[in-house]
């Protein structure tokens, strides 16, 4: 008899980020590198998003998921990697925030064939 | 990210292989790193080899300025897993303490009697001699390793096993005077004072437990420590 290990949450995200790649969609992938004060998910906490703006896991618990969904569609348009900062000194420039006053830097990249 | 990079990635972790991926944050480009033996990982930049090296250990993953800028290393660690030598009384109370605190537990012990199915419900459980039982479990540097059956049969295979491996933790049940005679029995086996520091015996912290649910609280706290604080705990180990 075998217990199933722990639930690997981000397992789940690269696994149906590769099953969305080999399905045929454009996928991106959006990870946290870097954090300043509270913020809410640890570095190295991912998000991937399909072509059609579907997507699985968090980088922030929910506060700049949305505009990291826009840019991830864009870097499936375009290809190029890029890095989003946000925080609350950048809200205006963004216009979305972390409630929890924390800042946070966001990879997001094109999973290519 | 290139799709064989992350069917690799995926490879490895299926595996249990402990894997960084490493980003250069300016051009996007991207590799994965292993770890190889204990000094470290191969064909790289020594500093980046060594960070990459803390990031695993720590369960931590960082950024290191290189002459190419930015590289940052996520860490893709195995689950942590427990094996336990002897499928004794502490045994049943540390196997969901250790569930509990995220481990997958394996029982080892070559005696079908105590190693049973019915005494260890919903636990991976090898009746097999603790060295075969080792080599084919590929402990690793998230792994911990208890021995508890007093026995130098069973537990003394196990404790070389684990000595030759990453294991994070190794303890070892038993008073002073048998860790002592277990230190003779290892040095005649050609192991030596580094190899002792790495063993927690008598295992757990002091906390005057009695039963085995303390002794168990002692020895996962042991462990703890050892995992998210391995210098301090280093230290006191050798003491």
């Amino acid at each position: 008899m075998t217990t199933d290990p722990m639930p690997d949450v981000s397992a789940d995200i690269l696994a149906t980020a590769l099953g969305w790649k080999l399905s045929g969609k454009g996928v991106a992938l959006a990870t946290v590198v870097t954090t300043w004060g509270s913020a809410p998910r640890p570095v190295g906490s991912q998000l991937a998003v399909d072509d059609e703006g579907k997507f699985i896991g968090s980088v922030s618990g929910g506060c700049i998921e949305g505009a990291v969904v826009t840019e991830a569609l864009d870097a499936i348009a375009d290809g190029k990697p890029r890095m989003l900062d946000f925080g609350v000194s950048d809200a205006q420039a963004w216009e979305v925030g972390l409630a929890c006053g924390g800042k946070i830097q966001v990879y997001v990249e094109r999973l290519d064939s | 990210m290139k799709r064989e990079i992350l069917e690799q990635l995926q490879a490895d972790r299926a595996e249990k292989r402990p894997v960084v991926l490493a980003t250069f944050l300016r051009t996007g480009e991207q590799r994965l790193l292993y770890l190889v033996g204990k000094k470290g990982l191969k064909d790289l930049d020594p500093r980046i080899g060594e960070t990459a090296r803390a990031a695993l250990i720590e369960d931590k993953p960082r950024t290191v300025e290189t002459e190419q800028g930015p590289l940052f290393l996520n860490v893709f660690n195995p689950p942590l897993r427990l094996i336990l030598v002897g499928a004794v009384h502490i045994a049943q109370a540390l196997v969901p303490m250790a569930q509990l605190a995220g481990y997958e537990v394996i029982v080892i012990d070559p005696r079908s009697a105590f190693g049973s199915v019915e005494r260890f419900p919903g636990v991976q459980l090898s009746n097999d001699w603790p060295d075969e039982a080792m080599e084919k479990l590929r402990p690793d540097l998230r792994t911990a390793l208890v021995t508890l059956t007093h026995d130098p049969k069973i537990d003394d295979p196990a404790l070389i096993s684990g000595l030759r491996s990453d294991v994070f933790y190794i303890g070892a049940l038993g008073s002073k005077k048998t860790h002592a005679s277990r230190i003779e029995r290892l040095t005649a086996a050609g192991f030596g004072a580094d190899d002792f520091a790495r063993i927690h015996g008598p295992v757990g912290l002091s906390i005057g437990a009695k039963s085995p649910a303390e002794i168990s609280i002692s020895i996962l706290a042991q462990m703890t420590a050892a995992l998210r604080q391995p210098a301090a705990s280093a230290t006191s180990a050798a003491a």
